[in-house]
């Protein structure tokens, strides 16, 4: 048999790693659901009844794109990054390093998988969030485009932290301490307009801004950047993890000695 | 008759500097059971993780099937089926599952007969949807078979395949593998339990230190380097050996005394057996027991570790 590609391989892992999803379907799913309703509940209720509108929009309301980024950063950098850790932790990596699979199939199906997990639980959470707010969407598929651009890119680095990772704590110094902080400060419950100058131009070098500011765009039309600035900044960000990658399956780094 | 695989040179040095492999060259024939014999750290699992292509190589050419394994990755990989020294498996999934996702990385559509045949050829079919936390170690092992036979490999390696596997699954293993054997699987095993080299290979070939000092039929091997031996059960233990004892060729004492033990050459016949009883008769000795046997594998493959460390 001459396979000039493995569709099957990269069915075969797809599959698996959505099976794993459905085996921890409550941690999957109902986890973000319950944290984004506590975020409206204390932020869009709470505190956003005493926040006067944003560029015309409600606080509840103009906190939404900006909690579904927060989850889907979250969720696609862990479970990129599981997925690939988990074999190499186990050591049953050994399978895929001597099946006809080449890197680039085993990234579509890794990442593929993560990335349309964090699209559903995108989703779930927006339908979550009409329990709460009046949501309106003027560019649906400008929405979806930035929803599934965002969750590859960052299912796509989650991957590259996976292979990365040597121990569990490295695979959470990540999330942890560079996520975090980058999605709080990137504008998920403001606008960097309501900060002052200074602030507002540190702001500008952090890559979250754009993809929050772009997702909330294609909702209500307003950005803190250009919407074009949002796009290319996603798609660099995804050459970006491609080229690392390739880089890393070429030397064998951390998974081939 | 064409070798299915194909090692020349193949030299394997880790980031460490330590170096694994030392311009190792080895044919395998399509269809034999060879054996890689050597002591832990010997370089066996590096050989066979090249060839499987876990493990990058330093220099060397390694051809399956007549596919460089580098260059023509895809066809090389598909041909073989791999059963790694540790138990690794995805535990919280179901053993139907594993092998079935085995079998689809591999690229091989779903085959429900298949995998029905594969489980109950290795007692597996009552725990298909059995998860796999939930099995024994032994049951464990056997999912990792069924994992790299799962898309009918032409080869199958085994690394140290009954460590730490009781004597049912022992038995049944090799029963296994005489069965792929015959279904035209060539398969390649580790192993220091030389005995059981000796029992299941056409062919074995001894690894030390990085370089492979010999490949042999498994027959000639016994033949060449092969010794007989007789021990002698003394009546009477004996403080040291008797003059009238000597010469060669010269037994030894064992056992503080109790027993005469004489080595020889397998082709030898007779004759040195025949003398030293003569002589315990001669001096006196009486003896109670008598008992003749081949030496081991295990025996000659000292020697040669021996030979190579010198």
């Amino acid at each position: 048999m001459n396979l000039a590609a493995n569709p099957l391989g990269i069915w075969a892992i797809y599959r698996n790693e959505m099976l794993r999803s459905l085996r921890t379907l409550f941690q999957s799913l109902v986890a973000p659901v319950i944290t984004t309703s506590l975020y409206f509940v204390v932020f869009g209720g709470a505190i956003g009844s005493r926040v006067s509108k944003i560029g015309g929009v409600g606080y509840g309301e103009f906190i939404v794109p900006g909690l579904v980024m927060l989850t889907i950063l979250t969720q696609s950098v862990s479970n990129g990054s599981i997925g690939i850790y988990f074999p190499k932790f186990t050591g049953s990596i050994y399978e895929l390093l001597s099946a006809p699979m080449s890197a680039a199939e085993a990234v579509t199906a890794y990442v593929g998988a993560a990335a349309t997990k964090s699209v559903v639980i995108g989703l779930v959470i927006m339908a979550t969030s009409t329990l709460f707010v009046d949501l309106r969407i003027a560019h649906p598929f400008w929405m979806a485009a930035f929803l599934v651009l965002t969750s590859v890119a960052f299912s796509l680095f989650g991957f590259l932290v996976g292979v990365w990772a040597r121990n569990f704590e490295q695979l959470n110094v990540v999330p942890t301490l560079l996520l975090t902080p980058l999605t709080f400060l990137g504008g998920t419950f403001y606008s960097i307009d309501m900060l002052p100058p200074f602030w507002r131009a540190v702001s500008l070098f952090n890559p979250v801004v754009y993809l929050i500011s772009g997702f909330r765009w294609s909702f209500f039309g307003i950005g803190d950047v250009p919407v074009a600035a949002s796009l290319g900044f996603a798609l660099a960000f995804i050459a970006v993890c491609l080229g690392t990658l390739a880089w890393m399956f070429k030397t064998g780094y951390r998974l081939k000695p | 008759m064409s070798p299915v695989i194909s090692i020349k040179d193949l030299s394997k040095v880790y980031s460490s500097g330590f170096k694994a492999l030392d311009r190792v060259s080895l044919d395998v024939a399509k269809g034999e059971i060879f054996a890689l014999l050597g002591p832990n750290g010997a370089g066996k699992t590096t050989l066979i993780s090249i060839v499987c292509g876990t493990v990058s190589k330093t220099s060397g050419t390694v051809l399956v099937g007549g596919d460089d394994n580098v260059s023509a990755w895809r066809r090389a990989r598909t041909r073989i089926g791999l059963v790694p020294q540790e138990i690794s498996l995805d535990i919280f999934s179901t053993v139907a599952n594993c092998v079935r996702f085995s079998r689809g990385l591999f690229g091989k559509p779903v085959d429900a007969g298949f995998l029905e045949g594969l489980l109950k050829d290795l007692s597996l079919w009552d725990k298909r949807a059995a998860r796999v936390v939930e099995l024994s170690g032994g049951m464990k092992r056997r999912v990792m078979i069924a994992k790299a036979l799962s898309h009918e490999p032409e080869i199958l390696f085994l690394d140290e395949p009954t460590a730490g596997v009781d004597v049912n699954l022992r038995r049944d293993m090799w029963a296994l593998v005489r069965r792929l054997r015959d279904r035209g699987v060539t398969i390649v095993l580790t192993t220091h339990y030389l005995e059981e080299a000796e029992e299941m290979a056409d062919r074995v070939g001894v690894v030390d230190k990085g370089r492979l000092l010999l490949v042999e039929d498994k027959a000639s091997l016994m033949r060449r380097l092969g010794k007989r031996r007789l021990t002698v059960t003394l009546a009477e233990p004996l403080p040291a050996l008797p003059a009238a004892l000597d010469g060669a060729p010269a037994p030894r004492l064992d056992d503080g005394g109790r027993k005469l033990a004489l080595e020889f050459d397998a082709g030898e016949g007779g004759g040195a057996m025949a003398a030293l009883l003569g002589r315990l008769d001669r001096a006196g000795i009486a003896y109670v027991d008598l008992e003749t046997g081949n030496s081991s594998l295990e025996d000659i493959f000292v020697g040669l570790v021996g030979e190579g460390t010198r």
